[in-house]
């Protein structure tokens, strides 16, 4: 234990330290919008971004006896959590302020849940790994009840915790075989001596409970059950939250144990991450067509994008976890930009505008914003000019590469389907007459961060070599 | 102990080793909870004759022993302990009849298994186990099973209140309480009690009471708390809910919890003696050097030196005198509402004992003299 | 000897174990996974290792089991409903237990775990201390895992209290320390006034 542990860990305990600071002033604030513990999560979040990115080489350091690593993957995703993170808080503050729900708690939480995700992010140990997760996971349980009043929103959070404690459960159970095979909790550890011990089908059970476990923070069938409600009873803010950084992670997670820890039994996993991809996928997009909730056909598209994910982690070579990578970070875009719409349409009252059909008629009352949610439609769908496009590109080329040219076609053919609901939305913002009159107004910042949002989603799309050559960068180092 | 030593050499010497193990453990039991049992007894007496004279009233002055006249009221817990003998049990309807019937002596096991650990004097204790202090923490706390199975096997209103009451009192205090001795521990560098006593070696001044005496206030309150004695005996609450979870207890059930009661008390005063006050250690020890003489001196002095040096009659004095403040208490302060208890458990002693554990870390890290070194 | 106490314990164990899930009074059930615990506690002196042992009763049966017993008693569970649930999911449940059965008994062994792979650990010596091995090990190696422990219970403080804590600022509490502080100038004002006459 020395200095330089604490150095490389700077960023998570600058963010603890502040968060602290955020809690206090939410005990002793008065101010019944806690701006200040606004503000200053905000500052935390810039601040720890600005540490993140800074401190240190890039190199991989590995901290705290193995436990910490800081590698360039983790200082590449960890930067666009927290840099997500601080355009969610943007959307979040005017939902959250006009449906009564805000609380110096709810930041303090929310930054504990990044807090998580970046632990979780450079796990070295599956100690951490599990750590991380369970401090994601019960910030985000309690950030789904937050809407004390809304019955939807208890049983929403309810459903995700019993549903998350088991996945849980089940990560904890294969991790204790782990080291019941291996005698160590350290991923590089556990790796050398699966590679030594050649195919022990103790380690290929231990295997089935890891894969069911990152499946459940992915969200991917069969173990997506608990998406669906909990992102329709969630409020909005929450739901962007989870659906955003938290998916990054899983990746990240994803990345940590499979091919950092397990890649000795990489033909076991493939195999599982394949039917894992080819369920999310079909019955993503088919479920998600007949939703007429917004939240919840997103939710449904969420199952169907997380399977496009694992094609490229299927593929098992650096350019598909790159492209998994890209898939991620862009998803995460995309969806968050997506979800900021809905609270802007669902405006300063303290009702909804989650039926797909509130949506009737957006291009006249707000044609800016009807843009934005276009390109994130038409990106989501994977239609060419736009980011999503490259995403779905670059996993199923490797997916190609590796071999599986019936899943490419799969993932293609389900792609077609998956257009029919993103498309709906479209034509209801643009070919139909609006329901209720007047603009739809959002504060300034939260404006000027949305339609970066969208210009953003554009300029990947133009240009996906800028994202995609920091993905490469980050999987080689 | 040299006792049991010479128990093994002249009266058992025909047993095998591991028999005499085992009765050598029954043997310690028995010395324990004999003059346990015969101390709450006592205790009770001393109550009712200490508040009686704090209210300028006799208190219980009838019975004695074979018509001696100035035995009166000696008699009385005896005379108490026969009669709650030959009382009938009533299980209420409706009730769990094995938990009702287990939960007194669930209450009173955790009571007595505390003393396992107890150094009564330098050599003197049952079993000399490094945790020592987890242990008690361990034994205290299993401890509230007995008041809650209570409330809830008795199928009674008032008795359940009474089991939540005090059991959610005892949660409370317990963390403080737990806090307390984490600070002696940090002080003492050990868990194990004998060394904690052996570490405020000295003098007066070096007992832990003064470096921690905000922790030493604070256990204390707590374990009158913990006790459920007055000011803290809402779980009773008379007034209220008639007599709390042992409401629907009668004879010898009643007994038990009034011995566990009484046992948890003097427990508590052991626990505050041996962790604060220096458990069997002499007070006049260093008081001789303030004079020019030496303490060794004093100690070697005939006839009364064993009596001044250290030892089993110095602990039980300080008992004594912690277990007078525990009557004096219920004699002095009028009961508290229930919501301050909690405020006072929860927002004004946890707050106060993990600051001051904070400090005493820092002033042990430091290696403040006298009391703070390094190990 | 050891042998026996071992036996007895892990007996209690199971049997407890095995309680927790059928007996029908949901009080019955907790009571049962107190005993578990103070089961799994003697097992664990067994091992050696006194501080978890003992920190298992003192957490678990001390804190844990007396709160869940608290929130238990106080909820009025309808069991006949709770076994309607049952009987409808017994077919689906009861595959998949058989196929982990099946699964575990395969991979879960004396084959894999017996003597001969893993050699059972060389008794301490008498004076080895646990604890302070424990602790030496949690604030060096494990120091990272362990402060990150923490993190998830402050998280599960501010979010219960977060979640529990009603609007404190339409409930009007009285304040003791302003009870306390109040003189008997400011609640009662003595009125100097003339007799009135009687009319």
């Amino acid at each position: 234990m020395n200095m330089i542990d604490y150095i490389g860990a700077l960023p998570e305990i600058l963010l603890l330290a502040l968060l602290c600071v955020v809690l206090l002033v939410g005990v002793f604030s008065t101010d019944e919008d806690q701006n200040a513990a606004y503000w200053l999560a905000q500052f935390a979040l810039l601040a720890v971004f600005v540490a993140n990115t800074n401190i240190g080489a890039r190199t991989r350091l590995v901290l705290f006896d193995g436990m910490y690593i800081r590698d360039s993957m983790a200082i590449v995703l960890k930067d666009f959590i927290l840099a997500f993170a601080i355009i969610g808080l943007v959307y979040a503050r005017d939902y959250l302020r006009a449906r009564r729900i805000v609380s110096a708690e709810f930041y303090v939480l929310a930054l504990m849940a990044i807090l998580g995700m970046m632990v979780l992010v450079s796990a070295g140990s599956l100690l951490t790994v599990y750590l991380g997760l369970e401090l994601l996971s019960l910030s985000l349980y309690a950030m789904v009840a937050m809407h004390r009043n809304s019955a939807a929103a208890s049983e929403a959070a309810m459903k995700y915790f019993v549903v998350g404690a088991l996945a849980s459960g089940l990560l904890l159970y294969g991790i204790s075989m782990l080291y019941g095979i291996t005698g160590s909790v350290d991923i590089g550890i556990v790796r050398n001596a699966l590679a030594g011990s050649g195919g022990n089908p103790l380690a290929t059970y231990a295997l089935v409970f890891i894969v069911a476990g990152v499946a459940f923070k992915l969200g991917a069938v069969p173990f997506h059950m608990w998406i669906p409600d909990v992102y329709e009873g969630a409020p909005t803010a929450v739901t962007m939250f989870i659906a955003t950084a938290p998916k990054i992670t899983a990746f990240a997670m994803a990345m940590r144990l499979l091919v950092d820890g397990l890649q000795p039994l990489a033909l076991d996993w493939q195999v599982m991450l394949t039917w894992l991809a080819v369920g999310s996928m079909l019955l993503g997009n088919i479920v998600a067509i007949v939703q007429s909730n917004i939240k919840r056909m997103l939710a449904y598209s969420t199952i169907a994008h997380m399977g496009f994910l694992l094609l490229g982690v299927l593929s098992a070579n650096t350019g598909g976890y790159a492209g998994a990578m890209f898939y991620a970070i862009v998803y995460a875009l995309m969806t968050l930009g997506a979800f900021g719409v809905v609270m802007l349409v669902a405006g300063e009252g303290s009702a909804e505008a989650d039926r797909i059909l509130d949506f009737k008629g957006l291009a006249q009352r707000s044609p800016w914003f009807a843009l934005v949610m276009l390109i994130m439609m038409f990106s989501l769908a994977g239609v060419p000019p736009f980011a999503g496009f490259w995403a779905k590109w670059f996993v199923i080329k490797e997916v190609i590469a590796a071999g599986y040219v019936w899943l490419a076609g799969l993932a293609v053919l389900s792609s077609i389907i998956g257009a029919y609901y993103y498309l709906q939305v479209i034509r209801m913002m643009y070919f139909e007459q609006p329901e209720y009159i007047g603009e739809v107004h959002a504060s300034g910042d939260m404006e000027i961060a949305l339609s970066a949002n969208g210009v953003a989603v554009l300029l990947l799309g133009v240009m996906p070599g800028l994202l995609m050559a920091v993905c490469i960068a980050a999987m080689r180092g | 102990m040299s006792v049991l030593g010479w128990l093994q050499q002249h009266v058992f010497f025909w047993m095998s080793p591991p028999w005499w193990t085992f009765t050598s453990i029954l043997l310690q039991i028995v010395a324990l909870v004999v003059p346990l049992m015969l101390g709450v007894a006592y205790l009770t007496f001393a109550e009712r004759k200490i508040i009686g004279w704090m209210q300028v009233r006799r208190g219980p002055n009838r019975v004695t022993f074979f018509g001696i006249p100035w035995l009166r009221g000696w008699g009385q817990p005896i005379a108490d302990a026969f009669k709650l003998m030959f009382k009938e049990i009533v299980v209420p309807a409706g009730a769990n009849r094995f938990l009702f019937l287990l939960a007194p002596i669930l209450s009173l096991g955790s009571a007595l298994a505390a003393w396992a650990v107890i150094p009564l004097d330098a050599t003197m204790v049952v079993t000399d186990i490094n945790a020592g202090l987890l242990y008690i923490l361990a034994m205290t706390s299993a401890g509230v099973y007995g008041v809650i199975i209570a409330g809830w096997a008795s199928n009674s209103k008032y008795a359940f209140l009474g089991a939540l009451r005090s059991a959610a009192q005892i949660v409370a205090y317990e963390i403080a309480m737990g806090f307390a001795l984490v600070s002696v521990l940090i002080a003492a560098g050990s868990l194990n009690l004998r060394t904690i006593v052996l570490h405020q070696d000295g003098s007066m001044a070096h007992w832990f009471w003064l470096p921690l005496l905000p922790m030493f206030v604070v256990y204390f309150v707590s374990g009158v708390a913990e006790t459920n004695r007055a000011p803290f005996d809402v779980a009773e609450g008379e007034s209220e809910i008639v007599a709390g979870f042992h409401v629907e207890y009668s004879g010898m059930g009643f007994a038990v919890f009034f011995l566990a009661e009484y046992a948890n008390m003097i427990l508590i005063a052991t626990l505050a003696t041996v962790m604060f006050l220096g458990g069997w250690l002499s007070p006049l020890q260093g008081l001789a050097e303030l004079g020019g003489g030496s303490t060794e001196a004093l100690f070697a002095t005939a006839y009364v030196g064993a009596f001044l040096g250290h030892g089993l009659h110095w602990l039980v004095f300080k008992m004594v005198f912690l277990l007078l403040l525990f009557l004096w208490f219920r004699a002095t302060f009028p009961r508290y509402r229930y919501d301050q208890i909690m405020r006072l458990g929860w927002k004004v002693f946890i707050p106060i004992t993990i600051v001051w554990l904070i400090v005493v870390a820092v002033l042990v890290m430091v290696g403040v003299p006298p009391w703070f070194h390094r190990a | 000897m050891e042998q026996f106490i071992f036996w007895a314990f892990a007996a209690m164990l199971v049997f407890s174990a095995c309680m927790v899930i059928t007996v029908r009074n949901p009080v019955h059930a907790v009571l049962f996974l107190v005993v578990a615990f103070v089961a799994s506690s003697g097992l664990w002196l067994l091992l050696e290792a006194e501080f978890l042992a003992i920190a298992l009763v003192l957490v678990y049966v001390g804190a844990v089991m007396v709160l869940f017993l608290f929130v238990v008693m106080m909820l009025d569970i309808n069991i006949a409903r709770l076994r309607e649930g049952f009987i409808r999911y017994l077919p689906v449940g009861a595959a998949f237990a058989v196929a982990t059965v099946v699964a575990m008994g395969l991979v879960v062994g004396s084959k894999n775990f017996g003597l001969e792979r893993y050699a059972a650990p060389a008794r301490k010596a008498a004076g080895y201390d646990n604890t302070a091995e424990l602790g030496t090990l949690l604030y060096t190696r494990f120091l990272y895992p362990f402060e990150i422990a923490g993190l998830v219970l402050l998280v599960a403080i501010i979010a219960a209290i977060a979640l529990a804590m009603r609007d404190t600022r339409q409930v009007k509490n009285p304040k003791p320390e302003r009870q306390v502080e109040v003189r008997r100038e400011e609640r009662v004002r003595i009125v100097k006034m003339p007799a009135e006459r009687r009319t």
